[in-house]
């Protein structure tokens, strides 16, 4: 994946000829020639790097902030390279900053919400693509409408349901995590569903009925057997998961509006925004700017390991 | 044993269901009950109105004005980012030497790949905060303090990005100044798509173009570019979901989110505002009624157009 040449692999076979002489007009209509390759690399080079910095430089550059003083981010906004590095701008918002607690909860939360989803995107998504049964069509355009609905519009019945929450879910009570769990899982699913039923689409049935034959009930089949056979797309469905829902921002901040005297609950993306409204009120740049890199490290990270899954994965659920 | 077979479906499939069901569906079919009456959303007094929201909607001023701006981001932010991410597909993939064997990637492809990626894993909250402060109208700001030191803008008269409802090519400017993020930040994951669907192309089929004596640009043009058409469109239909749903960016960037004076509203902070500001939560259920058939309506078209026969390979 790494290097990339549309070259064709092997020797060329006997029967290929040499290529074709060609004269140097010819050459330049096609764009070929030495001087003409040479021209058109450098300009990849050029272009790439443009576009590169044009990526790089405002996340430097947030990171760089984070590690200034108060008043150099005010003086001197634009330099990359802090005077004197001020760690003490991560802890203060860790601690001042709350993003401490926003980070516990956006971890709990995010914990339960990613394996619920995979679990329950994949149940769904293997017996609706393995199955024959009356209804089958139709749940599955019912998950697939989801992929296509704006979530404004049921943002008025969430709402309203969320604020009498004994309509809502009498047995959790004001657990407001478990709620945002659950709505995560609900609103992950259409997703999650379409892309592991193509993915359980694409696995061989053979071994399923080997093991059918074998005597295995349905659902150890479907655990011990096609689930891990499933991994790889696991894999991506979960990072996606995990990236979607930790960066998520509408939900939460459309149910999780903390009523005075209750516990704050707010989640990474909900703080920061306050952090950064708050931002006119208040003169701490160097530590938002600390929350916003504390906030992006993680995802940044995610991605790094596992970009290859990622990359794989959105060729499986596009092209299949 | 198949009596076995449906517990099992059942079993699989009641906890999702019941989930989606509940939290998705559920809410939906409520959003569109309302939106036949004249609920305010904060008492429970509630009239049935009938049709009278869809009436409406069609005459009022803010509607049409946000809705044309959702026409104007479903239509440029699919065609810049799309284009953008084949280029640099284009250059990543074929930018690179031209040897014997024919041409290669541009070296450092796969640092490049991993690079672009990034603004697409990055929440919307670091990006606003992020772009806030580039598209800041004094010299403070990123663009306007490089510029500014260069020459070509002066300290009295900046450009202030979001905050410019002037019109630029008939569009206001502040549209112009989100688009130009929501293409930051998309054209990387669409640029990683193509390059994994150029590498899925047969190499054969290179080869034989080469051996015809194309260049470059016949082969990408001629070859990569009608092979990829699948995939181009499928990343048209994603990006017309992303086009419809700029709120997000509309609701952290802009002043007194959709302005200046109502200059960068879309449907959906117009039913947001309509709902959570102006108390008319009938009305705002009737705004996304309308959305969702105009995104499922849309969908339709899109899949119908690009839709032709798949070329096997």
């Amino acid at each position: 994946m790494s290097t990339v040449t549309h070259t064709p692999g092997g020797p060329a076979g006997p029967h290929h000829a040499p290529p074709p002489g060609r004269t140097p007009a010819e050459r330049a209509a096609v764009g070929g020639g030495r001087a003409g390759a040479r021209f058109f690399n450098g300009f990849s080079h050029l272009f790439l790097a443009v576009w590169a910095i044009m990526v790089i430089y405002p996340l430097l550059w947030v990171v760089m902030s984070a590690l200034k003083t108060d008043s150099e981010v005010i003086r001197r906004p634009l330099s990359l390279i802090p005077e004197q590095l001020q760690w003490g701008n991560f802890a203060r918002a860790w601690t001042e900053g709350r993003i401490g607690d926003f980070f516990l909860n956006t971890v709990l939360v995010l914990t339960g919400s990613v394996f619920l989803t995979m679990l329950l995107g994949s149940m769904a998504a293997y017996v609706l693509a393995r199955y024959e049964f009356r209804g089958n069509r139709l749940i599955y355009y019912m998950f697939l409408s989801g992929l296509t609905l704006p979530i404004y519009l049921a943002a008025v019945p969430l709402f309203k349901g969320v604020h009498n929450t004994g309509v809502v879910l009498p047995f959790l009570g004001p657990n407001k995590h478990l709620m945002l769990i659950l709505v995560y899982v609900a609103w992950s699913l259409a997703f999650t569903v379409f892309f592991m039923h193509s993915f359980f689409r694409t696995l061989p049935t053979a071994i399923a009925e080997a093991g059918m034959v074998d005597g295995a009930s349905h659902s150890r089949l479907f655990f011990n057997v096609m689930l891990p056979m499933a991994k790889p797309g696991l894999i991506s469905i979960g990072i996606f998961n995990v990236l979607g829902q930790w960066n998520q921002w509408y939900l939460p901040t459309l149910l999780m509006q903390s009523v005075a005297g209750e516990p704050k609950n707010q989640v990474i993306s909900q703080g920061l925004i306050e952090l950064s409204v708050n931002q006119g009120y208040r003169s701490d740049w160097s530590g938002l700017f600390a929350g916003v890199t504390m906030a992006m490290l993680p995802v940044l990270i995610v991605y790094i390991v596992f970009q290859r899954q990622v990359q794989s994965g959105l060729t499986a659920g596009v092209s299949k | 044993m198949r009596h076995g077979v449906a517990r099992f479906v059942t079993g699989f499939l009641a906890l999702p269901v019941g989930l989606y069901v509940f939290y998705v569906v559920w809410p939906f079919l409520q959003a569109a009950g309302y939106s036949l009456t004249d609920w305010g959303g904060y008492s429970d007094r509630q009239q049935f109105v009938g049709l009278d929201n869809y009436i409406r909607l069609f005459s009022d001023e803010l509607i049409r004005k946000a809705f044309w701006h959702n026409v104007f981001f479903l239509i440029t932010v699919p065609l810049f980012t799309i284009a953008l991410a084949l280029f640099l597909a284009f250059l990543l993939n074929v930018g690179g030497r031209e040897d014997k064997a024919g041409v290669r990637g541009v070296f450092g492809s796969g640092f490049y790949k991993v690079i672009f990626f990034f603004p697409q894993v990055l929440s919307l909250v670091v990006i606003a905060v992020m772009w806030q402060q580039i598209y800041r109208a004094d010299s403070q700001g990123l663009i306007n303090g490089v510029l500014m030191k260069i020459g070509l803008v002066s300290e009295e008269d900046p450009i202030t990005f979001v905050y410019d409802p002037e019109p630029f090519l008939g569009v206001p400017a502040v549209l112009w100044w989100l688009l130009l993020i929501a293409v930051w930040s998309g054209a990387g994951f669409y640029m990683v798509l193509f390059s994994a669907a150029m590498q899925s192309i047969p190499k054969d089929v290179y080869e034989a173009a080469i051996l015809d004596g194309a260049g470059r640009f016949h082969t990408f043009f001629r070859i990569t570019l009608p092979l990829l058409r699948d995939t181009v469109s499928v990343a048209w239909v994603y990006l017309g979901f992303i086009a419809l749903d700029m709120y997000a960016l509309v609701f952290v960037m802009t002043p007194s989110q959709g302005g200046p004076n109502h200059a960068s509203e879309i449907f959906a902070s117009v039913l947001n505002f309509t709902a959570f500001q102006k108390g008319q939560f009938g009305y705002a259920c009737a705004m996304g009624v309308a959305l969702a058939i105009f995104t499922i309506l849309l969908a339709a078209l899109q899949l119908r157009i690009t839709r032709r026969e798949r070329i096997e390979y």
